[in-house]
């Protein structure tokens, strides 16, 4: 069984998926996150799916899944670099992503993390 | 009875033959009377010529399948002709059912029993020339419509860019399944190929919009905002916007403005540009450090 790595960037995770997803990885991957986000202590994960070409419900409610998962562990989730085809695909199957954020590429996703942090940070002070 | 009707037969050919001049010019009278205006004599009397040396040969050997073919693509010619220069349906049938007419003077004439014996056959002969002709007249007719169906498709959906990071589709005419697609996969694919997180669909140019547009539209919004872009549907007249309230749509959080104005201005504030006008009457623009 193949599994996705997850990296560390400062305190974002990054997870690229660049492979065919089977169930078995899915919940792996989910598994790893939660672990690697408790002991890194990261307040964002980053999923880049521009390699994903083919997309099912399954993976639709893996992305929601981790993102829930994430946000119990007070961690942000961005999916970024959806293609097109696969965005349409997932309106068509009726899956909006609530509550996943999202960006065009990884440097934007970064960029977004940075600002929902500093936002907070701003709010904090007032 | 079989006999018969090859006697039949060989009266016709046999007349064909004889009579050519006086059914020739007859079938020219009919032919040309049908489509007069459209074509010039001289044409049409070549065509026809064309066609009755090409029927002649086509009895000369019934065995022989070249004479009928050379005589099927004539036709087809000739209808695909007529087809493409706008000529009714009947303006085009009538130059082969006029050839009916036209040998039946010369039958009444003769007016032996083997001649109305091989009218009746000539006359299948004709019919089935002429269901001939109507299918390529239509089959033509419906390639011209599927052209320009793909040409519309091509030419009604630029993605233009308004600002760094801001592009807008201007949406003109009837909005439908095929052309929505189109335009949400260009759209998409631009927001994709510039990095633009800001889209401004413009509504402008379409005529209606009922519920399936309006179903197509936020399929197209919420593709994007799963990219990672935010959409503005802009160009809401009165009209379309008591339309949508009217049907009961829900538009959600989508922000909609009336004019692409509007949604430029909303789109350059998203994006932290701030418009400030200066003491003289221009327009000053500068991005805000976040």
């Amino acid at each position: 069984m193949d599994r996705v790595p997850v990296l560390k960037l400062g305190d974002i995770l990054i997870v690229s998926i660049q492979i065919d997803l089977q169930d078995q990885s899915v919940l792996a991957l989910q598994e790893d996150l939660a672990n690697k986000v408790v002991e890194t202590g990261a307040r964002g994960v980053i999923i880049d799916i521009t390699a994903v070409e083919i997309v099912d419900s399954f993976i639709g409610r893996m992305l929601a899944t981790i993102a829930a998962i994430s946000r119990m562990l007070d961690a942000e989730t961005v999916v970024v670099g959806m293609r097109p085809a696969v965005a349409i695909t997932l309106v068509e199957l009726g899956l909006s992503l609530g509550g996943v954020r999202t960006a065009l590429n990884l440097e934007k996703g970064v960029a977004l993390l940075n600002h929902i942090d500093g936002s907070e940070i701003a709010t904090a002070a007032r | 009875m079989s006999v018969s009707a090859d006697a039949g037969r060989h009266r016709i050919e046999t007349l064909l033959a004889t009579h050519e001049d006086q059914i020739f010019r007859r079938w020219l009278e009919i032919a040309g009377a049908s489509s007069s205006g459209h074509v010039d004599r001289g044409n049409l009397n070549g065509q026809l010529r064309e066609l009755y040396n090409a029927l002649v040969r086509s009895f000369g050997d019934s065995g022989d399948p070249d004479g009928s073919s050379e005589l099927r693509g004539l036709l087809a010619e000739l209808s695909r002709n007529r087809a493409r220069q706008g000529f009714t349906p009947t303006e085009t049938a009538t130059v082969v059912f006029g050839l009916k007419e036209a040998i039946y003077e010369s039958v009444g004439d003769d007016g032996s029993s083997e001649a109305l014996q091989g009218f009746l056959w000539f006359s299948r002969l004709v019919d089935d020339l002429g269901l001939f002709t109507m299918e390529t007249y239509s089959a033509t007719r419906e390639k011209i419509i599927l052209d320009q169906a793909e040409q519309l498709l091509e030419l009604s959906t630029p993605v233009v860019k308004l600002w760094e990071g801001i592009v807008a589709v201007p949406l003109v005419g009837t909005l439908d399944s095929a052309r929505t697609q189109v335009v949400m996969e260009k759209l998409l694919q631009t927001l994709v190929d510039t990095g633009s997180e800001h889209a401004v669909i413009d509504i402008t140019g379409v005529p209606a919009v009922d519920t399936q547009v309006a179903q197509h539209l936020l399929k197209t919004v919420v593709a994007a905002r799963l990219m990672g872009a935010e959409c503005v549907i802009s160009g809401i007249r009165p009209q379309i916007a008591h339309t949508i309230v009217t049907l009961g749509i829900e538009f959600g959080d989508i922000v909609t403005k009336a004019t692409l104005a509007d949604a430029l201005a909303h789109a350059l504030r998203e994006s932290g540009v701030e418009i400030v006008r200066n003491r003289g009457s221009r327009v000053a623009l500068r991005t805000v450090e976040e």
